[in-house]
């Protein structure tokens, strides 16, 4: 028998393969800097607030080797409805929020109770809610364009709370409050994620869910709580899209969640469960905006930003892919 | 005398159609490690899935120490101190061994897990059990015999006086069983309990104190292992006496002609085997698992790359890069994961069959129905395939029956060279020998076959010469005249 190891003071070997993301989003920011300095930076920000929340809610149910496709037209459903409340029903905005919220984690609920009591596949179940979500918001508003109140008028409170300040702020114009809040947001998920019984049942569902059923963990409560936190970041994505975009159109939504799976994705989430985390979701997300926002300051048109953006897609996941087979290659235990 | 720890009287279960339990009973005493054995589909998991409270019984009771229990769901079990060790292992691969070891008790300070303190512990468990792993890899990145001490630690750490293991040395190596082992009788001279399930009747003696046999559901008897024979407890197992005696001599005739030659054959984990396979004879390839004897086969078949080394079919060299250049040449592969590699479960019985030979049974781009179901039965009813019809679905049939199902189809596909890799592997007692009488007569009709088997008494019976591999080289070659267990072994062991 060989000579015991101290295994827990030991710090184990880096895999320096995990860096090929992080760094290639470096290079990307640098690119964008010099391209376009500080609009850059908001450009991108902008566009990644609402995908920030989708992408880090859908994280954790594709720990659990799920899937959630009503992502993005629940965003929608739950921003358009709010925007209804405000301007047909005349609540105070506040209230208006916390229906937009309260109406993603509604659908994330029903999601999760249609995977883990239904036994629904989750592709199937949030394919229909993704539908559902979208006829929805169109017939509670009667099919119009739902305004959020523009910066500075009543109401817009929000937007320079949660998106970015104005002139009158303290704080000086234009500083993207909204950064911070993702940001913390960010810090949240993680610990729920890596410290917390939900985080580690997020897994161990995600791995071998019959092995946690066997282990006593009561593994349809908590996997529709996982599909419920997702909904919620949902509610939260559209408390975002509102503040950035405004106007919200009814029927539209469909494919952002796709944007959030991607990110997922690109960060090193497997579809197949387990694995996963979420400083690797927010660099996919990132990956995928600086690089829309640098070829964009190339010149490319849209269409072709995303032509490209999808070959990011498969390389990063080729490359995920290679990684793992490197790192258990070495391994010998 | 020792205690009484758990007493099943009277256990009742049915399943739709089936009555899994039929008045079963066990008696585990304090300390001691009971068998259970039983061919497949006796009950046995059944049982015990029942005590551990994974099914809801349909009558009788059990007691455990003392006291009248039915445990309403695995952690209820746990509890009351009884854990299960699954045969397929029920870990999380992607989790650490602590996390594992942990989940449903984490360790927390406040609302946050104490990783640390969840790791220290689990070093501290395993290391009691005197086994080096590291708490903090993931599981699966553990080897099966390391995962199931894992298990084992789980299973302890709720304090379970009573453990369950379901075949636990179905996929571990010989030395990894005696590790296992080892940890067994150190579990029991601290008093603990184990209801010990096996196929492996030889193992018994080495580990149990007691045997319980189950047939049909049934209870039908317990005995000391120190006084009793493998024939009794074989014929408690199928109500009929199966003689397993060795074959004395090879059954290959004199000059029969070598069908096929493999010249120092190399790939990953083969370094430079050779040798020959003769007509009509059944070639046991033996050796411990790791030994490259699956990876030899592969790389024959065509499965995975050969490096180097040359391949001779009726004294003709042939190349072979591919599964279909190697059936093309009549050389076929019986995976021991039949539902993996050699079956389609959710097709019938006919599709499975004409798989491999599809194009032999269409005309122009329409598949020949008529032909098909004829072919079909006349090797159903050649090689006793057991089925109420041949649209049967293979996900249907029994053990023996599927692996039947995978020789027809090679048998339709006009194969001359058959390699078997475990053949008997998860099948009952009476299956086997089914199996047995095919393989003999398929070798008495010319045809070759080359057995992978890590049973010793299946190799000692069914071959007419064994070759022994250890860490993928050939370590020896014998006649079956001349084959004793301790002989191959010797041969198995000789390069660790």
């Amino acid at each position: 028998m060989e000579v015991k190891k101290d295994y827990l003071s030991t710090r184990k070997q880096f895999d320096k393969t995990k860096l090929l993301a992080p760094a290639f989003m470096v290079v990307l920011f640098v690119i964008g800097l010099f391209q376009s300095g500080f609009t850059f930076i908001v450009n991108s920000l902008d566009a990644s607030y609402f995908i920030g929340y989708m992408a880090i809610g859908v994280t954790f149910v594709i720990i659990t080797a799920g899937i959630d496709l009503s992502l993005g037209t629940n965003l929608i459903c739950a921003a358009i409805i709010g925007g209804y409340a405000y301007n047909a029903l005349h609540l105070p905005m506040v209230w208006c929020l916390l229906i937009v919220v309260a109406i993603g984690t509604t659908l994330g609920f029903l999601n999760g109770l249609m995977v883990a009591y239904l036994k629904l596949p989750p592709f199937i179940a949030t394919l229909g809610m993704m539908m559902i979500g979208m006829g929805l918001g169109a017939i509670v508003t009667n099919v119009t364009t739902e305004r959020y109140p523009t910066f500075g008028s009543p109401g817009a409170e929000f937007k320079t709370i949660f998106y970015k300040t104005t002139a009158d702020s303290p704080l000086g114009a234009g500083i993207p409050l909204g950064a911070f809040w993702l940001s913390l947001f960010f810090i949240i998920s993680m610990v729920l994620l890596n410290k917390t019984k939900f985080g580690r049942y997020t897994y161990a569902i995600g791995s071998n869910i019959e092995a946690a059923r066997l282990s006593g963990i009561k593994t349809r409560p908590w996997l529709t709580a996982v599909y419920t936190f997702c909904g919620f970041c949902s509610g939260l994505a559209g408390v975002m899209y509102a503040a950035v975009y405004t106007s919200i159109i009814p029927s539209t939504g469909n494919g952002f969640e796709l944007l959030g799976i991607a990110g997922a994705v690109i960060g090193g989430t497997s579809l197949m469960g387990g694995l996963g985390t979420i400083p690797g979701t927010m660099i996919g997300v990132f990956i995928m905006s600086f690089l829309k926002q640098v070829l964009f300051g190339w010149g490319f048109q849209p269409h072709v930003q995303t032509f490209i953006s999808g070959i990011v897609v498969i390389l990063a996941v080729l490359l995920d892919q290679w990684r793992i087979k490197q790192s258990t290659k070495v391994r010998k235990v | 005398m020792a205690e009484v720890l758990l007493e099943m009287k009277g256990i009742q279960k049915y399943f739709p159609g089936v009555h899994a339990l039929d008045n079963a009973y066990l008696s585990v005493k304090k300390g001691e490690v009971h068998g259970l054995v039983g061919e497949n589909g006796a009950g046995k998991t059944t049982l015990m899935r029942v005590l551990a409270g994974i099914l809801k019984k349909d009558g009788g009771t059990i007691t455990f120490r003392g006291k009248e229990i039915e445990a309403s769901d695995p952690r209820h079990a746990l509890a009351l101190g009884i854990g299960m060790i699954h045969q397929e292992l029920n870990l999380m691969p992607h989790l650490t061994v602590a996390q594992n070891i942990f989940i449903g008790k984490e360790l927390k300070k406040g609302i946050f897990l104490d990783e640390r303190s969840e790791n220290k512990q689990a070093y501290d468990m395993l290391a009691a059990l005197n086994i080096d792993i590291d708490p903090t890899i993931p599981v699966g990145k553990l080897t099966v015999a390391k995962q199931q001490m894992v298990e084992i630690a789980k299973a302890l750490s709720y304090d379970s006086e009573l453990l369950i293991m379901d075949e636990p040395t179905a996929a571990l190596t010989e030395n990894e069983i005696q590790e296992l082992f080892k940890v067994i009788r150190d579990l029991r001279e601290r008093g603990h309990s184990i209801i010990y399930i096996s196929h492996r009747l030889d193992e018994l003696p080495q580990i149990t104190d007691r045997v319980t046999v189950m047939r049909d559901g049934q209870y039908i008897g317990t005995e000391e292992t120190r006084s009793v024979t493998k024939e009794k407890i074989i014929n408690m197992m199928v109500g009929r006496t199966i003689y397993e005696k060795p074959k004395v001599a090879s059954t290959v005739p004199e000059g029969a002609p070598v069908v096929l030659k493999v010249e120092n054959l190399t790939g990953r984990n083969v370094k430079g085997v050779s040798f020959e396979l003769r007509k009509g004879e059944i070639l046991g390839f033996a050796g411990l698992m790791g030994a490259g004897r699956t990876e030899t086969m592969r790389v024959l078949f065509g499965a995975d790359p050969a490096t180097g080394g040359k391949i001779y079919v009726n004294g003709k060299e042939v190349t072979i890069k591919s599964p279909s250049d190697a059936i093309a040449k009549g050389i076929c592969y019986l995976s021991e994961d039949r539902k993996a590699f050699g079956l389609a479960v959710g097709l019938s019985l006919r599709d499975n069959c004409v798989m491999a030979s599809l194009e032999e049974f269409t005309t122009g781009p329409f598949t020949n129905d008529k032909k098909i179901d004829e072919t079909t039965w006349e090797f159903v009813k050649k090689i006793d395939i057991k089925t109420p019809s041949i649209r049967q679905l293979v996900r249907n049939l029994s053990g023996g029956n599927q692996q039947k199902t995978v020789v027809a189809k090679w048998l339709i596909r006009n194969s001359d060279i058959l390699i078997f890799d475990e053949p008997t592997r998860g099948i009952d007692v009476g299956a086997k020998q089914e199996i047995y009488k095919l393989m003999n007569v398929l070798a008495s009709e010319g045809k070759s076959i080359i057995m992978i088997s890590s049973e010793m008494p299946e190799l000692l019976r069914m071959s007419d010469r064994v070759i022994v591999m250890c860490e993928g080289s050939k370590t020896g070659e014998i006649d079956i005249a001349e084959a004793t267990q301790e002989k191959i072994m010797t041969l198995a062991t000789m390069n660790i």
